[in-house]
């Protein structure tokens, strides 16, 4: 196929299929400079910026929620469009008809939405009442289907946050694929596909997927229209860089319209856009301040979209997250660096626009990163703390060089992988589960094998380890059979038309299992074997209390004694987990990730044998234990980085924070110094890393007196938060935790 | 036939120790009492833990994937150099894993120990605090000629040197102490780098918990426009 707006690529094979990584390898010239090249804000940008900070002022002033459209269900093409300023938006659309108004979005339950309107003083209207009378949503499905265990299992929170009451996200629609191809191209390439399948033998799968395809064409048409709403014909392809990102903007906004799943990833743009963005400067229709301005309308449509979620919602996921992540930079496998000059510009919005949780930037790591883009990461890192980082040389070799991060560490081929979330189990209960026999003290349930409460003056390792196997397998057939019912009736109920019309007919899915609570139950462990840890019983003769006496090796300080205990229960895990079969076929992976919930994991926990006190939060993702790092911060990434992506394929969640003052005199010290550690911890094969450069007089700052910090954003678990939009509960945890320090 | 020494701490991440990344191991054991001294867990000979050369560098070399081209090991204290067998015995066996190794010394001791330690030693944090003979008898209970004589040797050798000097505002905080100090490093040629570190009370805390008085406690801080412009001194060819 050939198109005039193709004009200036290079031919490949993309040109013959859907196949948007050629075009990327043929196109793009990668980048090794410095970032002088950066323009800053034009006055336009910043008047924009004005507005939405005004907005962004408001929305707090309104309790978190602006308004609520409490009377049109969301979709592509139910809202007539919107603005912030028409005359001087580059890029345009909006979720509903105005900025930071939500949608309702029942789909994925209808409690969820109900009690979400309440929240913020508004009532679901009668109509959509009405229009979902005779409707089952994903929500009902699941619950018709539930196992009396597994509501037990939900109940006392041994398996918690799974997307059984709302959308499970994590799935990253190719959006590049609209702008590449056209949406008629992708139509035709579907259709042809629902054709080929014709011939086959019609069992359930394959009927399934017929109806999947019918439902993803029809929703391709229904993008169109809404493009068209906007004054936007997006059945060819893009002729130009606005265009390019107008249309991928257009895909991205059509799938956050349809679903309000957990995490609405937006993959890996930036490259592809610069293929463009190129094109129109050599052609000279295009300067380096007009391309910063495209990339900055972007981010700031990207920065207002919302969904409406429940209190309890932001208990697990604090900050109001939608987790539009983008990943920049990277390897490619031919050697060259997938870094161009908008790998830059990108990260200049925290600059242009000043400092935001969202979009996720998210920066794939490599050793052989040009060395001027590295420093540039770590000077952002160290203004802005609105990065993570993510190890490329450990997933290029296995997702190849087009994979993007769905949510905060979840790598997936774009348009040829998707995932099933589903949340994570508290490894820290289970192991109090198992020690008193079958019976959760936190919440009065009995739950798992029945036997004996352990009886014993001291804890006996083996004896424990035993116990907790037995343990771990019952949750694992458990864990398993409860999210093939959760993904069965998503597919069923609240299928990601647009999404799925956005990759591969033949898809490859995961199943994302996760744990929290990795370094309470290895210092646990490890109280057990290296101390003396008594069992104390309550009046019932359940044990609630330990008594541990002499000295253990703590997770956090590169001791293997520990972080060994650490590896092989994740290893444990993912090998029970692999031994049930799961729904379509999905891949079982693992990640230890927390997002804000191990306040809320920990609130839910009984004590636990390393001197946790009960209800005191886990630390988050696979991060030490607050304050029992006794080597410094170099130690304690040794630690995290012994976990084995190999048995957490969904990642392995690291939030560093560290003083300025640790970091080095000056800053470029400070940057030199960010540069080398990050580069050492990658080579210690680790995955994933948050930055914080920042005091904590700061927080506690902003902790007492929130008006005067509106845009302090920090890194948590994976994401980044605005630390005003944060639990006051959170908000303290996030205070407590290590501060590496200078000594 | 292994070497052990006296270990007060172990950070596996110093930044302010040296050039780069460093793995920072502060011996135990000091023959100075300075007055501003932010250590003074570490003074007694006998206290902390023991360990061997081996054991040492075997944890420093897992943090070798972070030292980039600059960083390396850094022996602090105390006075490193009351242990000069046990330092050169880590930094020999740290040069035979490609670790870069610095000193963090007064310069007050020199004997034959201590020359064999220089042998080995890839760079070293000289503090000279005071550039006033009468204040350094006074304030640190030795003579200048030490720390001079010791940096002469090390021009001597060729070992590169980074100056230090804490600076506390009434006693070595006027312009003309930080000319002398400019001085000192210009007449070695080996001196490329001089830190002027702010004096700092946060040690208070250790003080009160060993029940002894903080001989400083009631000299002040620098504030950052002193400290800026002594630096800018400094900086001044």
């Amino acid at each position: 196929m050939e198109h005039k707006n193709w004009n200036g690529f290079k031919a490949g094979v993309w040109k013959d299929e859907i196949n948007v990584r050629d075009f990327i390898q043929q196109n793009y010239k990668e980048y090794c400079g410095d970032a002088d090249f950066l323009a800053e804000a034009t006055p336009r940008t910043k008047n924009m910026m004005k507005k939405l900070e005004s907005l962004f002022l408001l929305e707090r002033q309104y309790g978190g929620v602006l308004d609520i459209d409490t009377a049109t269900v969301s979709s592509l093409t139910s809202y007539s469009p919107g603005y912030i300023d028409k005359e001087n938006e580059l890029i345009v659309g909006m979720q509903t008809n105005r900025p930071l108004k939500r949608g309702v979005n029942p789909f994925g339950g209808m409690r969820m939405v109900r009690q979400a309107c309440e929240a913020y003083g508004y009532k679901l209207s009668k109509k959509v009442e009405e229009e979902f009378r005779f409707r089952t949503t994903h929500n009902d499905g699941v619950f018709r289907a539930y196992t009396d265990e597994m509501r037990q299992a939900r109940k006392c929170h041994v398996i918690t946050g799974l997307p059984d009451a709302y959308g499970r996200g994590r799935i990253i629609g190719d959006y590049r694929r609209v702008a590449l191809y056209g949406v008629d191209k992708l139509i035709a390439e579907k259709k042809k596909d629902k054709a080929l399948l014709a011939s086959e033998a019609f069992n359930t799968e394959r009927i399934r997927l017929d109806e999947e395809l019918y439902q993803q064409i029809a929703f391709l048409g229904y993008m169109k229209e809404m493009a068209q709403m906007y004054g936007f014909d997006i059945s060819e392809p893009a002729g130009s860089a606005r265009e390019a990102i107008q249309w991928t903007y257009f895909a991205y906004l059509g799938a956050i319209k349809e679903q309000n799943g957990a995490a609405m990833s937006l993959g890996r743009v930036s490259t592809f856009f610069d293929i463009y963005i190129q094109r129109d400067i050599e052609n000279g229709i295009l300067t380096e301040e007009g391309a910063q301005e495209l990339m900055d309308d972007f981010v700031m449509k990207l920065r207002i979209a919302r969904h409406l979620r429940t209190p309890e919602y932001n208990e697990l996921f604090g900050g109001d997250p939608m987790w539009i992540t983008e990943a920049v930079g990277g390897m490619g496998e031919d050697g060259r660096t997938l870094v161009t000059k908008n790998s830059f510009r990108v990260l200049n919005t925290l600059y242009t626009l000043g400092s935001s949780p969202e979009p996720n930037l998210t920066v794939l790591w490599s050793n052989a990163l040009p060395e001027n883009f590295k420093k540039f990461c770590a000077k952002v890192s160290a203004d802005t703390d609105s990065i993570q980082y993510e190890n490329d040389d450990l997933m290029r070799p296995i997702y190849g060089d087009d994979y993007a991060i769905a949510c905060c560490v979840s790598a997936m081929k774009v348009g040829k992988q998707m995932q099933f979330f589903g949340a994570r189990c508290n490894l820290a209960k289970l192991l109090l589960i198992a020690i008193n026999g079958g019976y959760d003290t936190t919440s009065g349930i009995h739950i798992g094998p029945q036997m004996s409460v352990m009886d014993t003056e001291k804890l006996d390792f083996d004896e424990v380890m035993e116990r907790y196997q037995i343990y771990i397998e019952w949750l694992s057939h458990l864990y398993v059979n409860t999210m093939n019912i959760i993904h069965y009736m998503h597919d069923k109920y609240a299928y990601e038309k647009t999404q799925m019309a956005l990759h591969d007919t033949d898809v490859e899915r995961f199943m994302a299992f996760g744990i929290a609570g990795l370094s309470v139950v290895a210092d646990s462990l490890s109280a057990i074997k290296y101390a003396n840890v008594k069992p104390l019983k309550d009046s019932n003769g359940f044990i609630t209390e330990f008594e541990t006496t002499g000295e253990f090796p703590k997770f956090g300080n590169d001791d293997d004694r520990v972080d060994l205990i650490a590896k092989d229960m994740t290893h444990r895990v993912i090998t029970e987990l692999r031994k049930n079969d799961t729904y379509r076929h999905a891949v079982h992976t693992l990640s230890v990730l927390t997002i804000t919930s191990n306040v809320m994991y920990g609130k839910n926990t009984g004590a636990t044998p390393d001197g946790r006190k009960a209800s005191a939060p886990f630390a988050p993702g696979a991060n030490p234990m607050h304050n029992r790092e006794e080597n410094g911060a170099l130690a304690s990434l040794n630690s995290v980085a012994k976990i084995s992506y190999d048995d957490c394929r969904d990642g392995i969640s690291n939030t560093f924070t560290i003083t300025p003052e640790a970091l080095g005199r000056d800053e470029e010290e400070r940057v030199n110094n960010l540069v080398t550690i990050l580069d050492g911890y990658f080579k210690k094969k680790a995955h994933h890393i948050n930055i914080n450069v920042l005091n904590r007089e700061t927080l506690k700052k902003a902790y007492e007196n929130p008006e005067a910090y509106p845009n302090l954003t920090i890194r948590v678990s994976g994401y980044a938060v605005n630390f005003n939009k944060l639990s006051r509960e959170q908000q303290r945890e996030v205070i407590s935790r290590t501060f590496h320090e200078a000594i | 036939m292994s070497v052990s020494g006296r270990v007060h701490s172990i950070q596996s991440m110093g930044t302010l120790d040296g050039p780069g990344v460093r793995f920072v191991v502060f011996l135990q054991g000091c023959n100075l009492r300075c007055g501003c001294c932010h250590n003074p867990d570490t003074w007694e000979m006998q206290g902390g833990t023991e360990y061997t050369a081996e054991e040492i560098v075997k944890r420093a070399s897992r943090f070798k994937e972070y030292f980039g081209k600059e960083g390396g090991i850094t022996l602090s204290g105390g006075e490193p150099l009351l242990q000069a067998d046990f330092a050169r015995e880590i930094f020999t066996l740290c040069h035979k894993e490609g670790i870069n190794t610095c000193l963090d010394t007064s310069g007050s001791v020199m004997n034959d120990k201590v020359r064999a330690l220089l042998d080995e030693t890839d760079r070293v944090l000289l503090d000279i605090k005071y550039t006033d003979g009468e204040k350094y008898r006074k304030y640190v209970g030795c003579d200048l000629e030490k720390p001079i004589e010791f940096l002469s040797y090390l021009n001597g050798k060729r070992i590169p040197v980074t100056l230090r000097q804490v600076i506390i505002p009434a006693l070595n905080g006027d312009s003309e102490n930080a000319k002398k100090l400019r001085a000192v490093a210009e007449k070695y040629e080996n001196v490329d780098k001089t830190e002027l570190l702010p004096f700092k009370k946060i040690c208070q805390v250790k003080y009160d918990k060993m029940g002894i008085e903080f001989p400083f406690a009631d000299y002040g801080t620098p504030d950052r426009e002193l400290m800026q412009k002594l630096n800018d001194i400094i900086k001044e060819r």
